[in-house]
Order: C-alpha cells, then sequence, then structure tokens
C-alpha cells in the first residue's frame, strides 16, 4: 500500500468537497478498493470513506419504492429489506462471507461493476434508479461494460431506488474459488412486465435477457424459456467455465430465479 | 471404557490452547533487534534471458540498505538437490544448477532476480519497484510432452528437458509387455494427476541472523525439518559448518510438504545477515506463495492393466510424464519415482509391474512432495483403472478387488517392497458397514426424486510411511539417512523432556508423545514436555514427512525412554538392595518382584542427580539418554474408503453427500488424534478431486494466483465424515506397532470421489464418460455429460 490520506465527511457536501481535489477517491466499504491498494495497483493520495456521511446508510420504503442509501452494507440490506423486496435482501444475504457483508456497500459494489457482482442484476432487473450528488440514472443507462459505468469522476452514489415488483429472486451458481457470481440471474415480475438480468456471464457486463422477459411476461413459470436458447457468443470464458457453459446456466438460473420467485 | 490417559487415549491436544488463543510463537512473531526487511523482486515473466539489473535508481532510495542480485552469489553454492535418479540406462539423471538468485536467465514467474534490504519493510518495497531487470523474453515451454520433443530448453547447459527416463523393474519389462499383450483384457486410462499448491495457513518467513562475538549465523524458518535446512544450506549453499549455524523452526503453521524443502529465501537471509551485520526478516506475501512454494502432483499417465477372463490382475504398466518445474526442489525427483513406483502393486497380488516416468523441466514453479507424495499418484491411477475395468467386464469393482487381494504376508511385492502385514479384506469389510452400502439404493431413489444424480464411489490404498531405512534409501539415491533421533532428559525432580528431531505442524506430538513415555513409566503425561524444531537443543533429526513421527521419531523417544528405564532400575536396585532383574517398574513406582519393597519413580530421579546413596563405581550419575533409530522397513497402512455424491444435472455441481474410511493404521495412540489427521487428508483429498487445480495460461503466467480463482476446499464443501480404524495390523518392527495416519486421507480419498462421479453418470446413462479429469468443476462435469 502507498500512503494515502483519509478523510471521513459527516456531510454530502463535505464528501464533494473533498473528492473534487486531484487524484482522492471514495471509498465504501474497501472491500475491492482496500485489496486493490494492498496490491499497489492503485495509488490515489486521499480516500474519503462515506461511511460517517448523514443520510447515506439506510433502508426505508417511499411509496412503492425502497429506497437505499448508497454507503448501506450487505448486511443492512439483508435484514431491513427481508420483508419489503425479500428477493433483493436474499441477494445481500449471499455476498461473500460476514466480514464482507458487514463492510461491503450498494454503493461501492454499483460504482464497481465488477463483471461477476450481485448487485447489477438485482439493479437492472428491478429497473431501479441510481441517484448520485448530481443527478438521477436509470439501470438501463447505468452500467457501461466490464468494470464501467457512466458516472464521473468523483460523482458519489447516494442512493438507489428500487420499485419493487410483485414477485422477484434472484439464482445465483457461484464461482467455486470466490463465490462470486459465475453466472447470477434476477428476475422481477411487474404488473407492465418481466424483467430478467443477468450477471457474471457477459464480456459486456451484467446485461438484461430480453427474449426470456418476454416469454415470462407471457407465462411466469421456469417451462416458460425452455424453448429458448443462449448463444456462447460473448459469453465469458475461463478457468470456471467456458462461453458455453455459461450460457447453460443462464437459462438454468433463470428458471431457477423464477422457482423462487413464484 | 476408554482410556483416560497413555497409549489408547483421546487426550486433547495441550498445544491447542496456544494455537487457539493467539498465543503461539510462529516465525513471524521473531523480531530481532536491528532487524532489516527484505522484499524479493521476481521475474513476471516464465523464461527470459536475465542481461542485467539496474538498481541504480532503487539503491539511492530512503532506507535502503543494500541491493543483492545473483552476481552477489556466484561465490556461493546452489540450492542443492536431495536425491539423484538412476535413469534407465543406468545414468544419473540431469542436475542443473539452482541459483539463489537467478543468474543470466529466468525460468519461471516467481524466480528470484534481486532483493531489497531496507529498514521498513515499505521501504524495501517501495525500491523493490524502481529495480529495473533488463530481460529478453524467450517462449517458453509449459506441456510436459513438449518439452521433451524440441521445445525450448529450460536449462541451456544441460541440453535437454528430460530430467531422468526412469523405467522400474527394468529386468520386468519385456515380460510385462508379453503378459498384456497376450491378455483375455486389457483396459487402458489416460489421466492428470492436477498439480496442486499447498497453502498451507502460514506463509513463508525465514528471519536470518548473525552473531558477531563468536561468527554465528542463525536462520528462523517455517520448517518441517531443521536439521535438514542446517545441512543443506550450510553445507552446500553457504559453507557455514554445523557448529556455526542453528536452525529453528518454531510453531509452523501446516506444512503439507511444501516446508520440507530448503528455499533460496532461506539461504538469502541467512547471507545478507552476514553480509550485513543485521538480522534480516522476509515474510511472503500470500501472492508470493502461490509463485514461490513448492507445487505439488502434476503427473500426465497412460495407465494398462491386463486381467485373464476370471478378472485376476495379470500385469500392470504405466508411463507418467511428471513435471519437476524450472529447478530441482529438495526431494522432487525421489516422489515420481521411489515414492510411487514402489506403491504400484497397491493391495493386489499383480504378478507382473512396469512403471516409466520420465521427469520433465518447464517453466513453471518447482514440484516437489505434496501431502501422500507419489502415493497419491499411484493410487489414483491403480484405483481408477481398476474401476474401469470393472465396468467394461462387468463384474462388481468391490469383487473384483476382493479377488485381487493380497492375503498373505510378509509380501514382497514386483516393486521391491515388502508389506509386513495387513488384512485387507477386514478394512472394505469394515468399509461396507459404516458406509452403509446396503442403504445405498434408497438414498439413489431419494436423489431420483429430487432430480438429482447420486454415485457411490470406492477404493482401496496403501502407502508406504515411516520413511525410511537408510541402507535402502541410500542405494536408491537419498542423499541423506532418514532415521531420527530423541533425547530424553529426566530432571531431578521426575520431570521429563523429550528432544525429538521429529517436528510437529500440527500433527499434535506434544499431546501425543507424552502420553506414549507416560504409559511406559506409568506417570502423568503433564510430566512430560516435547521440545523440538531447534538444533541447538536436538541432536540430529530428519523432521516430519511421510508419515514418520510417530513410526520414527516416536520409536526413537521409545528406545531412549528404554535406556533411561534401565538405568533407573540399577539406581533403584542400588537404593533397594536388590538385583536390577528383580526390579519391576509399574505406575511410577519400582518395586522388588515379589517384596513390598518399593521406590517412587522421582526418589530415583533425585537420586541420580543427589547420587548420595548410588552405585558410582558402575554408573555415571544424571538421568538423559539419546537414541536414534532407523527403520528396519517402511510402514504399511492401508484401507478402504467410500464417497457418495451428488450431481446437478443441469450445472454439473458434485455435492459430497457421505463420506466413509475404514483405515489400519496398526497401533493408535490417540484415537482423537487420528481422526483429526484422517480428516484433514480427506479435506485435501476432495480438494484435489473437485476443487483445487494450478493452472498456467500458454505465457506461463500462473492463472490460478490467488484465491479469487485457486479453489481451497472450505467446511460448507465438505460433509461429515464417518471414520473408522478399528481394523489394526500393529506394524511388526517398530516398537509401538504403529504405521502412520498423516497422509491416508490424502492417499485414499481422491479415487473415490472420481468413481463415484463417474458411476452417477453411468447410473444416469452418460455410458461414454468413463473418466473426467481432476479437478471435477462443475463446469468439466457439466461439459463430461454433454456426450
Ligand atoms: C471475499 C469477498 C467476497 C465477495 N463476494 C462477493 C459476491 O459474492 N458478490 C458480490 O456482488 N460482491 C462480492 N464482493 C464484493 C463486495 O461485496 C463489495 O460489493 C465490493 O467490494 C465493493 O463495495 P465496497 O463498499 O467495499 O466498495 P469499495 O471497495 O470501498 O470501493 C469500490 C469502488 O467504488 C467506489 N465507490 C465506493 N462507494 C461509492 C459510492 N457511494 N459512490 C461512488 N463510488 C463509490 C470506490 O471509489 C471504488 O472505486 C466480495 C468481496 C470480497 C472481498
Amino acid at each position: 500500500m502507498y500512503a494515502f490520506e483519509l478523510e471521513r465527511p459527516k456531510t454530502l457536501d463535505a464528501a464533494k468537497a473533498a473528492l473534487a481535489g486531484d487524484e482522492a477517491q471514495a471509498l465504501g466499504g474497501g472491500q475491492t478498493l482496500i485489496p486493490t491498494l494492498k496490491a499497489r495497483l492503485a495509488s490515489p493520495a486521499k480516500l474519503v470513506s462515506l461511511a460517517a456521511v448523514e443520510g447515506m446508510s439506510g433502508v426505508k420504503a417511499e411509496g412503492d419504492q425502497l429506497v437505499i442509501g448508497g454507503a448501506t452494507t450487505h448486511a443492512i440490506v439483508a435484514a431491513e429489506a427481508a420483508l419489503t423486496y425479500p428477493g433483493l435482501a436474499d441477494l445481500a444475504s449471499h455476498i461473500g462471507d460476514p466480514a464482507v457483508r458487514n463492510r461491503g456497500t450498494i454503493g461501492g459494489s454499483l460504482a464497481n461493476n465488477d463483471p461477476s457482482a450481485c448487485y447489477p442484476a438485482a439493479v437492472l432487473a428491478s429497473g431501479a434508479t441510481i441517484v448520485t450528488d448530481r443527478r438521477q440514472i436509470a439501470a438501463d443507462a447505468f452500467f457501461d461494460g466490464m468494470f464501467t459505468t457512466v458516472l464521473d469522476e468523483g460523482e458519489i452514489i447516494t442512493e438507489v431506488r428500487f420499485p419493487v415488483p410483485q414477485a422477484g429472486a434472484y439464482a445465483k451458481f457461484v464461482q467455486p474459488a470466490s463465490r462470486f457470481a459465475l453466472t447470477g440471474v434476477f428476475v422481477a415480475r411487474f404488473s407492465e412486465g418481466v424483467r430478467v438480468a443477468v450477471t457474471g456471464a457477459s464480456e459486456e457486463g451484467v446485461f438484461r435477457w430480453t427474449e426470456a422477459e418476454t416469454a415470462l411476461s407471457g407465462n411466469f413459470a421456469p417451462e416458460a424459456v425452455d424453448g429458448l436458447s443462449v448463444s456462447p457468443d460473448g459469453m465469458i470464458g475461463d478457468l470456471h467455465g467456458t462461453p458455453a457453459y455459461r450460457a447453460n446456466l443462464v437459462k438454468v438460473m433463470t428458471k431457477r430465479a423464477v422457482a423462487a420467485a413464484s | 471404557m476408554p482410556k483416560d490417559h497413555g497409549i489408547g487415549a483421546s487426550t486433547k491436544r495441550r498445544e491447542d490452547v496456544r494455537f487457539l488463543t493467539g498465543k503461539g510463537r510462529y516465525t513471524d512473531d521473531i523480531n530481532i533487534n536491528g532487524q532489516a526487511y527484505a522484499w524479493f523482486v521476481r521475474s513476471d515473466v516464465a523464461h527470459g534471458t536475465l542481461n542485467g539489473v539496474d538498481t541504480a535508481d532503487a539503491a539511492a532510495m530512503p532506507g535502503v540498505l543494500r541491493i543483492f542480485t545473483g552476481a552477489d552469489f556466484e561465490a556461493v553454492g546452489g540450492i542443492p538437490c536431495g536425491w539423484q535418479v538412476t535413469d534407465r540406462k543406468g545414468e544419473v539423471m540431469l542436475e542443473p544448477r539452482h541459483p539463489v538468485l537467478a543468474h543470466g536467465k529466468v525460468r519461471h514467474v516467481g524466480d528470484p532476480i534481486a532483493v531489497v534490504v531496507a529498514e521498513t519493510l515499505e521501504q524495501a518495497r517501495d525500491a523493490a519497484e524502481a529495480v529495473v531487470p533488463d530481460i529478453t523474453e524467450l517462449e517458453p515451454v509449459l506441456d510436459m510432452k513438449a518439452a521433451v520433443q524440441g521445445g525450448p530448453l529450460v536449462h541451456d547447459e544441460i541440453g535437454s528437458n528430460l530430467c531422468y527416463d526412469w523405467g522400474f523393474v527394468e529386468e520386468n519389462k519385456e515380460a510385462v509387455d508379453a503378459a498384456i499383450k497376450g491378455a483375455h483384457h486389457v483396459t487402458t486410462l489416460e489421466l492428470v494427476n492436477n498439480r496442486l499448491i499447498a497453502n498451507p495457513m502460514e506463509p513463508r518467513v525465514a528471519v536470518g541472523d548473525y552473531a558477531q562475538h563468536d561468527d554465528s549465523s542463525t536462520l528462523y524458518t517455517t520448517s518441517q525439518n531443521p536439521h535438514v535446512i542446517r545441512l543443506l544450506m550450510g553445507a552446500f549453499v553457504l559453507g557455514i559448518p554445523e557448529h556455526k549455524l542453528r536452525v529453528v523452526a518454531p510453531d509452523v503453521g501446516g506444512g503439507f510438504g511444501t516446508k520440507i524443502f530448503h528455499y533460496a529465501e532461506e539461504a538469502f537471509v541467512t547471507f545478507a545477515a552476514k553480509e550485513l551485520k543485521r538480522a534480516v526478516k522476509w515474510t511472503a506475501t500470500r501472492s508470493e506463495a502461490f509463485i514461490s512454494d513448492a507445487h505439488g502432483r502434476d503427473h500426465v499417465t497412460k495407465i494398462e492393466l491386463a486381467l485373464d477372463a476370471d478378472g485376476h490382475f495379470l500385469a500392470l504398466r504405466t508411463d507418467t510424464y511428471a513435471n519437476m518445474g524450472a529447478y530441482l526442489s529438495t526431494f522432487a525427483p525421489s516422489v515420481p519415482t521411489w515414492l510411487h513406483g514402489t506403491l504400484m502393486a497397491g493391495n493386489y497380488k499383480t504378478p507382473l509391474i512396469y512403471v516409466n516416468v520420465k521427469a520433465v523441466f518447464t517453466n513453471t514453479v518447482p514440484v516437489d512432495a505434496y501431502r501422500g507424495a507419489g502415493r497419491p499418484e499411484a493410487t489414483f491411477q491403480l484405483e481408477r483403472v481398476i474401476d474401469k475395468a470393472a465396468r467394461e467386464m462387468g463384474v462388481d469393482p468391490i469383487e473384483l478387488r476382493r479377488k485381487n487381494f493380497i492375503t498373505e504376508f510378509p509380501y514382497a511385492t514386483p516393486v521391491a517392497v515388502e508389506y509386513d502385514t495387513g488384512d485387507y479384506h477386514a478394512t472394505m469389510d469394515k468399509l461396507l458397514e459404516i458406509a452403509d452400502v446396503a442403504g445405498f439404493d434408497a438414498r439413489l431413489a431419494k436423489s431420483k426424486a429430487n432430480g438429482k444424480l447420486r454415485g457411490l464411489g470406492m477404493n482401496c490404498y496403501i502407502e508406504a510411511c515411516g520413511i525410511a531405512p537408510s541402507n535402502l534409501v541410500g542405494q536408491l539415491g537419498a542423499r541423506a539417512g532418514l532415521y531420527e533421533s530423541a533425547t530424553v532428559r529426566v530432571n531431578a525432580t521426575g520431570g521429563l523432556v523429550v528432544m525429538t528431531g521429529s517436528h510437529s505442524h500440527g500433527q499434535g506430538h506434544e499431546t501425543s508423545f507424552p502420553q506414549v513415555i507416560a504409559e511406559m513409566i506409568g506417570i502423568d503425561e503433564n510430566m512430560v514436555e516435547i521440545v523440538h524444531g531447534d538444533t541447538a537443543n536436538t541432536p540430529m533429526g530428519m523432521g516430519t514427512y511421510g508419515s514418520r513421527s510417530l513410526a520414527v521419531g516416536g520409536s526413537a523417544m521409545v528406545r531412549a525412554t528404554e535406556k533411561i528405564i534401565a538405568k533407573a532400575k540399577k539406581i533403584a536396585a542400588h537404593i533397594l538392595e536388590a538385583s536390577d532383574a528383580d526390579i519391576e517398574l509399574k505406575d511410577g513406582s519400582f518395586t522388588v518382584a515379589g517384596t513390598d519393597k518399593s521406590l517412587a519413580w522421582g526418589d530415583v530421579c533425585l537420586a541420580a542427580y543427589v547420587p548420595h546413596n548410588y552405585p558410582l563405581a558402575d554408573l555415571e550419575p544424571g538421568l538423559e539418554e539419546t537414541a536414534f533409530y532407523d527403520p528396519a522397513n517402511f510402514t504399511y497402512p492401508s484401507g478402504a474408503y467410500a464417497c457418495e455424491v451428488e450431481v446437478d444435472p443441469e450445472t454439473g455441481k458434485v455435492t459430497i453427500e457421505r463420506f466413509a474410511a475404514a483405515d489400519d493404521f496398526g497401533n493408535i495412540v490417540n484415537p482423537m488424534i487420528v481422526d483429526g489427521q484422517v480428516h484433514g487428508g480427506i479435506a485435501q483429498g476432495i480438494g484435489q478431486a473437485l476443487m483445487e487445480g494450478a493452472s498456467y495460461d500458454e505465457a506461463g503466467q500462473l492463472v490460478s494466483g490467488s484465491y479469487m480463482d485457486y479453489t481451497m476446499p472450505r467446511a460448507d464443501d465438505l460433509p461429515f465424515y464417518t471414520v473408522d480404524h478399528s481394523c489394526q495390523t500393529p506394524c511388526t518392527h517398530n516398537p509401538l506397532g504403529v504405521k502412520g495416519c498423516g497422509e491416508a486421507g490424502a492417499i485414499g480419498s481422491p479415487p473415490s470421489v472420481v468413481n463415484a462421479v463417474v458411476d452417477a453418470l453411468q447410473r444416469a446413462g452418460h455410458t461414454n464418460v468413463t473418466h473426467i479429469d481432476m479437478p471435477l468443476s462443475p463446469a468439466r462435469v457439466w461439459a463430461a455429460m454433454q456426450g
């Protein structure tokens, strides 16, 4: 780790001011950033911890939406969204291990947009809105390929607004070593139709499986996707699975998510 | 009633108190006044010409004391190899030089190039980033077959990547070929024994110190055998005589073989401490461990088993390519040869066996012994080919094994070893009982109803432990004796200290060794303290590996204790005015046979050190004895294992539903510790079978270089095991009748796991699936089911 300064602002304005400086970077739970620093793969001059920023942590219902503060840990989501949005709480409860869940945050996970991360699937399938210190971004416009989002330098995710579906569930097939998603599928059923988002599988990062959405909007049952096939083109191939294997998992996990949601 | 002390008692491990409360004293806990820190600059390419190393900028950075490169080590020796294998033609293996720091060439990712020593660790690391090695990349050679068929040379000066081409038993070759040619049935199987990384919880650490007042060096290191390191490093690398060199291996957090070997980092810190006149410390990061700890296994094998129409084994032939990596690690040449070929008979009376092994250099991390070392590789191929043969011939795999079991002992195998005892039917019977094989069909039906495939796999194993008779291993190429020593010191007030050459790094010696002494003398276990891991206080030691501690080190302790008892009886006889032949020792008291005259253990000990009433004319005062024990033979633990799996047909994910192990370890000193050893071994065996695997890409980069990609088994991957060691045929040639239990789990478990998965797939109609290479990851099993 190289030396850096640490600031722990109490207000969003102070956080914005701190991040305006050169080579300053936001620190969420540090579950990705700290290992990166320890490996000396990044060298920010200053880290701005969002943990103490007022109003950025917590889960609350607002109308038919569930609003989660950008600095809310996975453990808090797992506990506090359990009644309002059980599918989302279940997803949060299976991220990493207790230490990771007690530190890692939803804002950090989304900003990082790891192609194998779980939250992006929930956000995209739910059609959530990512609220930052300067704008509101629809999930469909937020993710921009592996480890990339449309966030600007220093932009802070302050909250994430989830429309709560009639039914929603996440089915995760773990990569054996890291236990991130080798392929994870979040299925959300709204009155307007079904949304299906897939993480872990594609070289482009999280994506919506529109054929399945159409099929499931007509018949929300696992068999509805039986007739569909997923092309291995553009799927990730690595030590843990070929593109064909991941293509298979997309379908299998979609069915399992539907079964869990029904 | 189970015993509550002495031999046979499940005494709780006394060392666990300090381990579990964070009070262990590991090498990294050792900090010496004025200590400096070393950071290694390692090659990030697999193969290249090292034209030079520019250290100028780095040397000027804050806190830097000195930067060492290969040039600094030209005058010292290379890292030695401890075993010389002789090939099929009677020629000795090719033995390339293994410099402490790379010189002229880098040969694997992780090969050390330079070392920065600085006042603080961060300063050393900062400066290391400014060291610029000038490397011209060369094409790496990674595939073993390509390596011996004209691939790029790892070591130009030896002119070949073939370390040796070993045949065993060479005289049997023609007969084996003929028997296979004429056999009723031949089953052939090609398989890979996957490369593993040991991953002990504690990474390697080395602290070198130098005392100017007496020109002596001390190395603190994470080793399974400090005396061996002292000998190898002192005599072959740095030229320090043993009386000027002390090696200490304090608490060690797991070894699994990978901490047997002498590593460059140990020689470096010892050398640098003397150069700088300051202690120098190096602590591996986990990432560094992946690319610098010796790896294990990595065999590519073709095995053929010939059978007659009744299923009797007629002949066995195996061809193996064994990866040595870029350099010969300490015992690397012995693993695929004498620790592998000699086990190829397994539990069976196959009359003709021929084993060919080609050991190959590649641009990868050196490969050496890992839990089981050679014996898991032998067991895996044998027990897989037997299962395949049973399927091909339409016979029950258990019956096929039983038909060929060795039943008469001692039994001389056609591969040079003689099994002293065993009862393979007994362990198989026990296994069928504890695995509830009779209930399998019901469980299968349940799995089916849940949409899952289910399979049952079994295997037997035999291993050669208690390594080893020195004269025999000397003939086989060992450059060391493999005896063990112990000094038993009785103090004046009756307590004992045992200084043993065995090293405990998780095996529980501090608990089990005292149980033996307590039994022999009849005193409380807490009166016995075990001291190990320091060349300054133990006469000599060959260390712990090959399940040898109790069988060899324990035997040395028994012999020394017998000498103590003999002397103590003489003292007692003098005081009790009887003849020593009439003195009996029982429950910690000496009595004169047939009388009520007695003397407590403590009184005799006190007399030995306060010799007022003492036979001084015939007997020296004091009560301290040393014994060296050199085993007459290996020991041969054996057993039968069963694994039951479920396979998810949609994802290929395998879950272990049941696992049973019936082992014959001979006599047992502490059943709970034995259970623990078997549990750990099975966890590592299941890890190998389903999860673990080191993987290199085409450029020679280790793809599985962190826990993000290298899958270690976790508690929730493993079932509750049923283990049993009630079948006991005591070893006939050591005083305790013990065989060793440290490696059995890792040796015995991989074949049953793979047999079970193949069984599950076969039962589900995937009849073309006769083998899947380990690790049986979900993706591989799924691919196998796609046809
Ligand atoms: C052992 C382990 C297992 C894991 N398993 C899983 C898993 O199974 N599934 C999964 O999805 N994830 C997993 N993770 C990832 C983890 O859960 C976190 O989501 C992730 O590390 C990022 O969150 P964080 O709060 O720790 O962010 P940090 O590491 O602090 O930051 C990550 C990045 O986001 C930026 N950032 C942080 N907060 C904000 C914000 N509010 N606004 C804008 N930018 C921000 C930082 O500047 C940085 O660039 C695992 C991590 C570990 C260490």
